[in-house]
C-alpha cells in the first residue's frame, strides 16, 4: 500500500503544481484581453511579460501528469482515457487553439487584437473543462456496464455539482492570477496596473469561496462519500478559509517598502496558495482509495512494482537535474529588475 | 468506415500533422546552434542574424509542435486505451524521461529567446545547447515507444497477465538505438534542407551579389553541408534498419519490398506497385540478388516472404510504394547535396544554374514529405499490431463509438492552425526582413532578438 500511496501522492503534486500555474497562465491570457484595450494602465503589458516565458514550461505540466497517470496507474488510464474521450478532446482542441494564437498574436502585431481574443477565450474556457475530470472520477456519471465503461455527458451537464466545479475553477483562475498579477505589476513597479489587479482580485476572492461552498453543497447531495470523508478534516477546511482571510487582509495591509501604497501582495500570493493547497489536500485525501468511484482504486490501478521503482528514481534523477535549471528560470524571469522594469511598449515575443 | 478505422485515421492525421513541426523542431536547433557557434568563431554578423531569424521561426513552430505533441500524448490514452494500460505498466519510463527533456527545452528555450540580452554569450551558447539537446532527447525517446512496439521485450503474458516486467529491458529493446537513430538523424537532414530551400527560394529573388544574397548565399552553403552529412548518414543507419526488419519483423520487411516467396538471392523490386492477386511487383525494376545482399550482407541469405505468414497478418501492401518513396527522397538529397560540394569545391563556381536552385528549393517540402512516408509506412507497416505479435490495433482501440465527429473537429483544428502558421511565418519575414536585422545588428544598444516590428 506504502508504494500506492506515494505514487498517488506524486500524482496529486503534478496536479497541484499544474493547476496554481495552469490557472495563473490562462488568467494572464484573460487579462492580457481584457484590458487590451487600455494600453495606458499597462495592465496587458505586464500580463504578457509573465506569460511569454512561461507558457511552455506551465504546459509541459500538463504533459507530466497524463504521463504519470499512465505510468503509475495504468488501469485507471484505461478507464479514464474510454470515458474523457469527448471532454478531454474538448479540451485539447481548446489548448491547441489557445497555445497557437498566443504565439501569433505575440509575432503579428497588426492583428495582435483579433488574435489575443481568440486565445484569451479558449483559455478562460480550458480550465472549466480541466475541473469537470474531478466531478466524472466521484462516478456518478460513469456508467460501469459488463466490462464496458462510458461517460454520460447528458447527467453530467445537467448536475449543478458540475457548474459549481466550473465556476469554481473560472472564478480561481481569475482569482489567482489576478493575485499574481498584482504582486507581479508591484514588482514591475507597474502602480497602475498593479491597483487594476489588485482591485480585481479583491472581487474575485470572495466570488471563488462562495463558489467553493456551493461545491460542498452540491457535493452532499450528489456524492455523499466524497463530502462526508471531507468534513473529517474540518480543520483543514477552517485553516484553509482562514488563510484565504490572511490572503484577504494582506492586500489591505499597508506597502512595507513603498509609502501610501495599500497591500503586501506577495504575501496574500502565499497565503492563497497555501490556503488551496490545504483544501486541495482535504479533498484528494478525501478521494482516496478511489481513482474513479467506485470501481478503480489505487490498488487497482497500480502499475508493475518494478516498473514504479524505475520510473521513481527517474523523479528523483529528474527532479535534481531539473532544479537547478528551475532556479536559474525562476531568478531570469520573475526575480530580475532588468527583465521586471523593462519600460518597452512591445514586449518581446 | 469502422471505429477502429476512424481512430486510426483520427491518430494518423494528429501524428502526420504533428510530425512535420515535431522534425523541423528537432533539426532546426542544430541549425541555430552551429550558426551562433560559427559567429562566436568568425565574428560575422551574418551568423548571428540567421540564429536570430531560426530562433523566431522555431518559437512560431513550436506554438503549433507543443500543443500537437500534448494531443498526440493524451490521445494515445483517449483513442488507445487498450494500448496505453499495457505500455503504462511496461514502457512509461521513456514517456517519464521525455517530460524531463521537454522541461529542459522549454526552460532554456524561454532563456534563450527572452533573456538573450541579458546573459553572457557562453550561457547563450549553453541554452541552446540545452534546447537541441532536449529537443534531440525527446524525439529520441518518443521513438524508442515505436521502437518497442515492433521489438517489445522486457516482460511476459501468463493468462492475459503482464508478469515479470524489467522496464530496462524494455527501455533497451532491440531496434532502440538504431530506429531512433534514423529518427534523430533524419530530422537534422530535414531541418537542414527546411532552411536550405527558404535560402535558395530568397537567392532566386534578389540580385547577384548584393549584401541579401551573400547572406542567403551564407545559409544555404551551411544548411547543405550538414543536410548533406546528416542524409548520408541516414542512410547508412536506414540500411541497418531494414537488416533489423530481416531479423525482428521478417513481413514487414517482405511487405516493403513486395516479396512473397521465401528465397535466397531475393531480388530488389524499385518502383512498381504490389499485386496482391499475381503476388508480383507490377512496373517495378527487378535487381537480382540485391535484397538478400542488403538484407545479410550476403547473396545466398534467405529472405523470408509474405507466404510464410498467414494473410490476416500481412501488412497492408501498398507500404511498398511508402518504402521506395522515402527511399528515393532521401537518394535524391544526397545526390543533391554531393552535385552540389562538386559544383562550388572542385569546380569552383559561385553561382549554381537555375535548375540546381530551383531543386534545394524543392528539397526542403521533399524531406518533410520523405518524414510523412518514413513513419506512414513505419507504423501501418506494423499492422495488424499495435505491439508486435502481442497486442493487436483493434485490441487497442477504445470501446467508445461515434468518432467522426471528433476526427472532423481535430482535421479542422490542424487545417486552420496549418494555415495560420504559414501566414504568420509570411507576416513576420516580410515585415522583418534580412535587412532590418542586419541594420539592427550593426546598431548597438538596439536588442536583435527581442525586436518585432
Amino acid at each position: 500500500m506504502a508504494e500506492e500511496l506515494l505514487a498517488i501522492t506524486v500524482l496529486w503534486g503534478f496536479v497541484f503544481i499544474y493547476a496554481v500555474m495552469a490557472t495563473m497562465d490562462f488568467g494572464a491570457g484573460f487579462w492580457s484581453m481584457i484590458y487590451l484595450n487600455r494600453p495606458k494602465i499597462k495592465a496587458t503589458n505586464v500580463a504578457n511579460q509573465y506569460l511569454s516565458p512561461t507558457w511552455e514550461v506551465t504546459n509541459t505540466f500538463i504533459v507530466a501528469i497524463v504521463v504519470a497517470v499512465y505510468s503509475l496507474f495504468p488501469a485507471a488510464a484505461y478507464t479514464l482515457g474510454t470515458v474523457l474521450l469527448i471532454p478531454g478532446s474538448l479540451i485539447l482542441l481548446l489548448l491547441a487553439i489557445r497555445s497557437a494564437f498566443l504565439v501569433f498574436s505575440n509575432i503579428a502585431e497588426e492583428y495582435r487584437k483579433p488574435l489575443t481574443y481568440v486565445s484569451g477565450i479558449s483559455g478562460i474556457l480550458i480550465p472549466g473543462l480541466l475541473i469537470s475530470v474531478l466531478p466524472i472520477t466521484h462516478g456518478n456519471f460513469v456508467d460501469f456496464a459488463d466490462g464496458r465503461q462510458s461517460l454520460d455527458l447528458a447527467r453530467l451537464f445537467t448536475s449543478p455539482n458540475e457548474y459549481a466545479f466550473i465556476g469554481f475553477a473560472i472564478s480561481s483562475t481569475l482569482f489567482l492570477s489576478s493575485l499574481l498579477l498584482a504582486d507581479y505589476s508591484k514588482a514591475s513597479e507597474e502602480m497602475e496596473a498593479y491597483s487594476v489587479y489588485r482591485r480585481d482580485a479583491i472581487i474575485l476572492g470572495p466570488i471563488s469561496i462562495a463558489m467553493a461552498i456551493l461545491i460542498m453543497f452540491t457535493l452532499k447531495k450528489e456524492a455523499l462519500w466524497i463530502y462526508e470523508k471531507m468534513l473529517e478534516d474540518l480543520p483543514v477546511l477552517l485553516f484553509s478559509l482562514g488563510l484565504f482571510l490572511l490572503g484577504g487582509l494582506a492586500l489591505f495591509l499597508p506597502s512595507v517598502n513603498k509609502k501610501g501604497v495599500k497591500g503586501i501582495p506577495r504575501l496574500a500570493v502565499v497565503a492563497v496558495t497555501l490556503q488551496y493547497l490545504a483544501a486541495s489536500y482535504v479533498y484528494g485525501k478525501a478521494h482516496l482509495p478511489y481513482i474513479v468511484y467506485p470501481e478503480v482504486t489505487i490498488a487497482s490501478a497500480f502499475t508493475d512494482p518494478s516498473s514504479f521503482r524505475a520510473i521513481f528514481a527517474t523523479y528523483i534523477a529528474g527532479f535534481l537535474i531539473l532544479f537547478p535549471g528551475f532556479i536559474y528560470f525562476w531568478s531570469l524571469f520573475m526575480n530580475d529588475k532588468r527583465y521586471l522594469r523593462q519600460k518597452q511598449t512591445k514586449e518581446p515575443t | 468506415m469502422s471505429d477502429l478505422l476512424i481512430a486510426r485515421s483520427l491518430f494518423g492525421t494528429t501524428m502526420g500533422f504533428h510530425i512535420i513541426f515535431a522534425t523541423i523542431g528537432v533539426g532546426l536547433p542544430l541549425m541555430m546552434l552551429t550558426a551562433e557557434l560559427l559567429y562566436q568563431k568568425t565574428k560575422d554578423q551574418d551568423y548571428v542574424i540567421m540564429a536570430k531569424r531560426w530562433t523566431k521561426a522555431f518559437a512560431v513552430l513550436l506554438g503549433v509542435g507543443i500543443p500537437t505533441g500534448t494531443i498526440a500524448g493524451t490521445q494515445l490514452s483517449l483513442l488507445w486505451p487498450g494500448f496505453m494500460e499495457v505500455i503504462g505498466k511496461v514502457m512509461a519510463l521513456p514517456f517519464q524521461i521525455e517530460i524531463y527533456a521537454f522541461f529542459i527545452e522549454a526552460l532554456f528555450m524561454s532563456i534563450y529567446v527572452y533573456a538573450a540580452e541579458r546573459i553572457p554569450p557562453w550561457m547563450r551558447i549553453s541554452s541552446l545547447v540545452f534546447v537541441a539537446l532536449g529537443a534531440f532527447a525527446s524525439a529520441v525517446l518518443i521513438t524508442n515507444v515505436h521502437a518497442f512496439e515492433g521489438t517489445p521485450q522486457g516482460f511476459r503474458i501468463v493468462d492475459g497477465e503482464i508478469v515479470d516486467v524489467d522496464p530496462w529491458a524494455a527501455f533497451f529493446n532491440p531496434s532502440f538505438f538504431v530506429t531512433a537513430g534514423h529518427v534523430a538523424l533524419s530530422a537534422y537532414t530535414t531541418g537542414a534542407f527546411v532552411v536550405a530551400s527558404v535560402a535558395a527560394f530568397k537567392m532566386l529573388r534578389t540580385p547577384f551579389g548584393t549584401r541579401v544574397y551573400n547572406f542567403h548565399k551564407k545559409a544555404l552553403m551551411l544548411s547543405l553541408i550538414i543536410g548533406g552529412v546528416f542524409s548520408f548518414l541516414t542512410a547508412l543507419n536506414g540500411h541497418e534498419s531494414a537488416q533489423y526488419l530481416h531479423e525482428y519483423q521478417p513481413e514487414k520487411l517482405a511487405a516493403a519490398e513486395g516479396l512473397f516467396e521465401t528465397q535466397s538471392y531475393a531480388p530488389l523490386a524499385i518502383g512498381g506497385f504490389t499485386d496482391r492477386e499475381t503476388q508480383e511487383v507490377k512496373w517495378g525494376i527487378e535487381i537480382p540478388w540485391a535484397l538478400s545482399f542488403l538484407a545479410g550482407n550476403s547473396f545466398d541469405t534467405v529472405v523470408v516472404g509474405l507466404n510464410d505468414f498467414p494473410e490476416e497478418e500481412w501488412p497492408p501492401l501498398f507500404v511498398h510504394t511508402l518504402f521506395n518513396a522515402m527511399v528515393g527522397i532521401g537518394s535524391l538529397l544526397i545526390l543533391l547535396s554531393l552535385v552540389a560540394f562538386v559544383w562550388n569545391k572542385f569546380l569552383k563556381k559561385d553561382r549554381f544554374p537555375r535548375f540546381f536552385m530551383w531543386a534545394f528549393v524543392a528539397s526542403g517540402p521533399l524531406a518533410v514529405l520523405g518524414i510523412e512516408f518514413g513513419w506512414i509506412f513505419a507504423c501501418t507497416g506494423r499492422q495488424p499490431w499495435t505491439i508486435y505479435r502481442v497486442l493487436s490495433t483493434a485490441d487497442s482501440v477504445t470501446t467508445a463509438e461515434n468518432l467522426g465527429i471528433l476526427f472532423i473537429l481535430f482535421a479542422l483544428i490542424y487545417a486552420v492552425l496549418g494555415v495560420a502558421v504559414v501566414f504568420v511565418m509570411l507576416y513576420y519575414f516580410k515585415k522583418n526582413t534580412v535587412i532590418d536585422d542586419i541594420n539592427r545588428a550593426e546598431q548597438k544598444n538596439v536588442p536583435l532578438y527581442g525586436s518585432n516590428t
